[in-house]
């Protein structure tokens, strides 16, 4: 068996058997990237010293152990690594070198995992197409006329092109379910809460998960173990108790009820992901669960309430980009002048767009009509699943509107944001959520199936995941 | 007559060992951003966590301050751009204070006085800019972000102060709460205590037009600069002209205000909620036991001593706006007895030492025993008051203890009665003139033979006797 086709699991209790070295596993990941990646262009920075390095003490230690020892990790680039850059995709961070680790990234320090490298986004995590990079697109693996999805487009097309065995995104409305999608691979948003966000460049404060790329539902699972819980450095993680979201892998699903939304009908849906989304359906009935129609009245609400909501949070969250401290320096008679150049210098347009829009939608006496009122939708809409959650265990919808598109063919910005009208709603609820790979549209793309589970209900959602997954 | 009406705002550094969002020392005067960390200075990717002890002194303070606490309090962001500023927004709270609706009853020269407060609420403090000369000009600037993330309470008070004497005795009445508390050092000149006045005057019971004055460094720019608005303000409306509603710079140096650029003024904070933080609840359990740990506060001690030693209000005031002294106090008065001339000595004597060499109550030596040992001096009539003033003093400076001093110097009264007449007598047959003034009716002049009695004996006699005798001798002669 190929090293690329290994799972986590596998790999780890390989390398630490020592049936594997940690420096083979290494070494066939950079030579896959050295291979593949000057045309998918999924990565910003490969620390190949850095790896092999990390590698060749992992393979020294006498005590191997560790959930994903000698497991190559891609990081998006909007979370700090210490040592390495940290860009977010923004030409005002080029040459940013993060001087500690996100939470998450210890975690998969410690848990001997390898940090490979640094992955391609959309500008500040704004974008479902890696098109808004500031450096460069990244390509679909599947078809590299197409685009990836974003924005965690680098680590989604690094994962499915084989040159990572896993990928962190950061899913502020789809961010990781949409490029997995897209990519034809696993994207997983856990419950806001579940996983700590320090150290993850803040676009929608609220709104940000971090969420792991993968192959399969069970790399998923060995993932949220390693970066799930409480951190003191995150005063909204959840204080909840641990758990091993492998052990509902592979529990039949018998007698589980699976809502399907009614207002699908409302919306304009690709024929093969209506195709693909009907065949799950009926697996899902054939592994004996129960298909139960739900009704989210407020769904058709989500796109212009996270439009008010991230963006207004993303106009503070990004002021602290001013070339005063670090980044992009510009110039100017006066301190004025000085943010404006370098804000300006800094920034591409889909970033300066959402700052203007936050920055609008907080002003005085728009405050109340916007901002507040977004607010308040948003909690109809929290209140709609809820309602939904008291009939059935999990909701099942697809992932994106569409397969795969063009680069450059969503020409205005709303075309681009309908993108993620499935994936937004279940962003502004806080729901953990995941993107499965089931059946294919007429260019070889996967179609993603999303399915949503309660509020860090996360064994329940990994659990139907894997049962669509391997039927 | 015009009505000055005064409100403040005032800003109170937090005496937290740690930043109110993360870990860093909060030390005064250190060098120039050795106390930072990715969290203070706004690196990319950090998240902010509330200091337990920063809403543990802020409820304190709002308690002291008679406020409610409110069950669910929340913080918000307040956005604008500046140098000094890292993330291009303060945290703070805004909607919902942790604290409101309070009170403080100021009892000075004035009579007693009820200022409602309208909040307190907690937050960080940016940090400092400095610049090469004037702002406008300077060619650099140096930002310090030790302070960036200091803990403060802002403590808004409703235009309850009718008079600059009472923005003064709330002020220091408000910095002795503090220090009681140890919530805060409350000194003025080093930051830790700011304060922002509003102001307007009005010939009737209608509000006249607000100005805020900023800068106020001491307790007495408070004053001065409020004592020159008002005056302004009065002068501007004589004229028959209208008081524009801005916010005026005090100027230190020549004791004016000025006008700040309108500029700054045109702010849109932006406010909205922190997603950071989630909603701070207090449990009336937690209240009910910061009320415990409140001390007699001073403006209630003030009162006692006042009640249950009838020492003088002047002196009760002093004693108990200083906790230190206040201590120190009822320490030697449950040792020594005495209020009152221990309350005389302390005042007269120990604080004017303390002043002199710039020290504290408890870096003095002269603690309860050698009080006591003085007082029973005069209580036994080896000294007067008079020479018990000179042993204090000297005890202070050298640590002897008084019966040393009197020992050591002679300073024992003199009780022999015949000695004291026979200085009496002197006095009378040395001064011809005073005698016949006294003689003729004119009474005061007695003043004068005590005088030239006691410094004929050295301060060293016995004033009762004293006054028995020549009282004696003086009426021999005029009958």
């Amino acid at each position: 068996m190929e090293i690329g086709d290994l799972t986590i699991k596998d790999i780890a209790s390989r390398v630490k058997r020592n049936e594997i070295s940690a420096n083979e596993v290494a070494k066939f990941y950079i030579e896959q990237i050295h291979m593949k990646d000057p045309l998918i262009n999924a990565f910003l920075y490969v620390d190949e010293d850095g790896v092999i390095k990390r590698a060749k003490e992992l393979d020294n230690l006498k005590n191997k152990k560790g959930l994903l020892f000698g497991v190559p990790i891609a990081i998006k680039d909007n979370m700090n690594v210490k040592g390495l850059q940290a860009t977010a995709g923004s030409k005002i961070l080029r040459g940013y070198i993060a001087p500690y680790d996100a939470t998450v990234v210890q975690k998969i320090k410690d848990e001997g995992g390898i940090i490979i490298g640094k992955t391609n986004l959309d500008e500040f995590a704004m974008g479902s197409s890696t098109e808004n990079s500031a450096f460069f697109p990244t390509r679909n693996p599947l078809n590299v006329e197409y685009v990836p999805g974003g924005s965690s487009g680098g680590s989604a097309s690094a994962v499915s092109a084989g040159l990572s065995k896993a990928g962190l995104g950061s899913d502020t409305g789809g961010s990781v379910r949409q490029p997995a999608a897209f990519c034809g691979v696993v994207g997983m948003k856990p419950t806001y809460g579940r996983v700590s966000r320090y150290g993850l460049i803040a676009f929608g404060s609220s709104l940000d998960v971090i969420g792991p790329l993968t192959k399969t539902v069970e790399d998923s699972a060995v993932m949220l173990n390693v970066i799930a819980g409480f951190d003191a450095k995150d005063e909204t993680t959840a204080k909840v108790e641990k758990e091993d979201f492998t052990d509902s892998l592979g529990k039949e699903i018998r007698g589980l009820k699976v809502g399907v939304i009614k207002e699908i009908a409302d919306f304009n849906v690709q024929s093969e992901i209506m195709q693909s989304l009907k065949v799950s359906y009926s697996k899902l009935e054939q592994l004996g669960a129960e298909i139960i129609e739900v009704s989210l009245p407020h769904l058709k609400y989500a796109l212009p309430t996270y439009y008010i909501v991230a963006p207004s949070e993303a106009s503070a969250n990004l002021a602290r980009f001013d070339g005063v401290r670090y980044g992009l320096e510009g110039e100017g008679e006066n301190i004025k002048e000085f943010y404006e150049d370098s804000r300006t210098k800094g920034f591409g347009s889909e970033v300066k767009r959402r700052i203007l829009i936050g920055t609008f939608a907080l002003s005085a006496g728009y405050y109340d009509a916007y901002y507040v009122k977004a607010a308040k939708v948003r909690r109809a809409i929290e209140g709609d699943f809820e309602s939904a959650f008291s009939k059935v265990s999990s909701i099942i919808l697809p992932t994106t509107p569409t397969t795969p598109f063009k680069f450059g063919e969503k020409k205005s910005p709303l075309d681009m944001y309908m993108s993620d009208i499935f994936t937004i709603p279940v962003s502004l609820a806080g729901l953990p959520a995941i993107s499965v790979p089931i059946g294919k549209d007429n260019k070889g793309f996967r179609v993603g199936i999303q399915l949503i589970a309660k509020w860090f209900d996360e064994a329940t959602l990994l659990r139907v995941a894997y049962a669509l997954e391997n039927y | 007559m015009y009505k000055p009406t005064i409100g403040l705002e005032i800003h109170v550094q937090l005496s937290t060992k740690s930043k109110i969002f993360c870990g860093c020392s909060t030390e005064f005067a250190q060098e120039p951003n050795t106390q930072v960390c990715p969290v203070c200075i706004g690196l990319p990717g950090v998240l902010p966590v509330l200091n337990e002890k920063v809403v543990e002194y802020g409820t304190k303070l709002a308690v002291a301050l008679n406020m409610t606490i409110n069950k669910y309090s929340n913080f918000y962001r307040k956005n604008y751009f500046y140098p000094d500023l890292p993330k291009g927004y303060q945290i703070t709270q805004y909607s919902i204070p942790l604290g409101s609706e309070g009170f403080l009853e100021i009892h000075g020269n004035i009579g007693n006085q009820k200022v409602r407060i309208l909040r307190g609420h907690i937050e960080e403090d940016s940090g400092k800019s400095m610049h090469s000369g004037d702002i406008t000009e300077s060619e650099f600037s140096f930002i310090d972000f030790n302070r960036s993330g200091i803990p403060l309470m802002e403590i808004v008070t409703y235009p309850d102060m009718e008079t600059p004497d009472q923005a003064y005795e709330f002020l220091v009445l408000l910095r002795s709460i503090v220090r009681y508390l140890g919530v805060s050092s409350g000194d003025m000149e080093k930051g830790a205590m700011r304060c922002d006045v509003n102001v307007s005057v009005s010939k009737d019971n209608t509000m006249g037009t607000k100005v805020e004055i900023k800068n106020l460094n001491s307790f007495k720019s408070v004053k001065k600069a409020l004592e020159y608005e008002i005056a302004r303000q009065i002068e501007v409306l004589e004229k028959g002209e209208r008081i524009v509603q801005e916010t005026r710079h005090f100027d230190e140096h020549d004791g004016t205000t000025k006008p700040m650029r309108t500029k700054e003024e045109l702010n849109d904070y932006r406010y909205f909620p922190e997603p950071d933080i989630p909603p701070l609840s207090i449990s009336d359990e937690y209240v009910a036991s910061i009320k415990r740990e409140i001390p007699e506060l001073p403006h209630k001690k003030e009162e006692r001593l006042i009640s249950e030693f009838g020492i003088s209000k002047d002196y009760s005031r002093s004693i108990s706006y200083s906790q230190k002294l206040a201590e120190y106090f009822e320490d030697v008065v449950s040792f020594a007895g005495h209020p009152k001339e221990v309350s005389n000595f302390l005042m007269v004597n120990v604080v004017a030492f303390m002043n002199d060499k710039g020290v504290e109550i408890d870096e003095v030596n002269f603690d309860k025993h050698k009080f006591k040992e003085l007082l029973d001096l005069i209580d036994q009539k080896v000294i007067s008051g008079n020479i018990a003033k000179e042993v204090i003093d000297e005890s202070l400076v050298s640590g002897k203890s008084p019966k040393q001093i009197v020992e050591e110097k002679g300073l024992t009264q003199i009780t022999d009665e015949d000695a004291i007449k026979n200085a009496v007598l002197e006095a009378i047959n040395e001064n011809p003139t005073p005698l016949n003034q006294y003689l003729g009716g004119k009474k005061q002049v007695y003043g004068f033979f005590v005088g030239v009695v006691m410094k004929k004996t050295k301060n060293k006699a016995n004033p009762d006797l004293l006054n028995k005798i020549l009282m004696e001798e003086l009426n021999k002669l005029s009958s």
